[in-house]
């Protein structure tokens, strides 16, 4: 009995600095909020294209029966980051043959058109969400956020803000490489 | 006069706090599904600005979440049903209030887990304490051994 008292503060040490050792990591994001959306199939919305881009609405259909994995990216034209991931994501498809499908969020049709004429379309559809509500339904928090969904329509990956610079870009390639061997072994 | 220039005061004082981030185009028209569209905002977490309710927060997609609650409830939805609404899409990090399930045993019942043992440490400790007070008569090995040495040390010096 003796003995066993004499192991507890050992024992509290192991447990409190185990404790610290998860709280204290650097790589440990305490603001992250885990998605629910993960391993489920894609949430239920059916978008209206934007006006004059040229290219089709979205909807949960799009994104069921696709042999490839896609990407979906929430974006806007208001949003600065957005700007800045617009390259990155544009080499994605350029390069890699990535499928992106765009959630236009929250945005002016002709400012969301002047946008992507000055910068590009690199979507493959577009769907205008004006008052945000699709947004809800993928349980973003702000824009850009990134998703990765599987051809049979589960969402496998979620990157919240926007995918610059090397260390985010290695993130998200390697979650799509995972997704497409995934995929691969499904079909 | 005068306490009724106080009472102007203390009303523009205190309309700051009454007015919070609900902007006046969302509330409802019938007062009672508003009150409790504001106790339901007031259980839900703001994803953006963490740490606060979609009540008091001015954040784009809080205002948005304050749009569906209301949306919902004229809908006709319980209370409990808006907020399962909710933590569908954005889990349980939505809630204020984490619900009691077995990922939560160890924030539920850590508190209790800890007051048991602080009060489980005293007891053990008390009673040693009280033991060590007990043992003040000499044991009966102890009792012959100092009767022996009296009894020799009597035999010497007589």
């Amino acid at each position: 009995m003796k003995r066993a008292i004499a192991a507890l503060p050992v024992l509290i040490v192991l447990v409190f600095g185990a404790f610290f050792l998860w709280g204290l990591n650097p790589d440990r994001d305490p603001n992250a909020i885990p998605s629910v959306l993960i391993s489920q199939p894609a949430p239920e919305f059916d978008l209206p294209a934007v006006e004059g881009v040229g290219v089709p609405g979205l909807s949960r259909d799009n994104l069921f029966g696709n042999s490839d994995p896609v990407v979906v990216n929430v974006f806007a034209s208001w949003c600065v980051p957005c700007r800045a991931e617009h390259a990155v994501l544009t080499r994605m498809v350029e390069r890699d043959g990535v499928r992106l499908f765009g959630i236009n969020y929250k945005d002016k049709p002709e400012d969301a058109r002047g946008w992507l004429e000055k910068l590009g379309n690199p979507y493959e559809r577009i769907g205008s969400d004006l008052n945000g509500r699709a947004g809800i339904e993928w349980g973003i928090s702000g824009v850009p956020e990134t998703f990765i969904v599987a051809g049979d329509g589960t969402v496998l990956y979620r990157y919240v803000g926007p995918v610059v610079g090397a260390e985010a870009e290695e993130k998200f390639a390697t979650a799509l490489a995972q997704a497409r061997t995934r995929n691969g072994a499904n079909s | 006069m005068k306490w009724k220039t106080l009472a102007v005061a203390v009303m523009l004082a205190a309309l700051p706090f009454a007015a919070g981030a609900v902007e006046p185009d969302e509330i409802l028209d019938d007062p009672a599904l508003e009150a409790r569209a504001r106790e339901i905002s007031k259980d839900l977490r703001c994803v953006v600005c963490q740490n606060q309710d979609i009540d008091s927060s001015n954040a784009g997609v809080a205002r948005d979440l304050r749009l569906l609650v209301r949306e919902r409830l004229v809908a006709g939805d319980t209370d409990a049903e808006v907020i399962e609404y909710v933590r569908a899409r954005y889990g349980d990090y939505v809630l204020l209030k984490p619900p009691f399930k077995p990922e939560t045993y160890a924030l539920w019942l850590a508190p209790a887990l800890l007051v048991l043992f602080g009060v489980g440490t005293v007891i053990v400790v008390l009673r040693s304490s009280r033991k060590r007070q007990v043992a003040e008569r000499l044991s009966e090995e102890d009792e012959r051994l100092v009767a022996e040495i009296l009894a020799a040390e009597k035999e010497g010096r007589s």
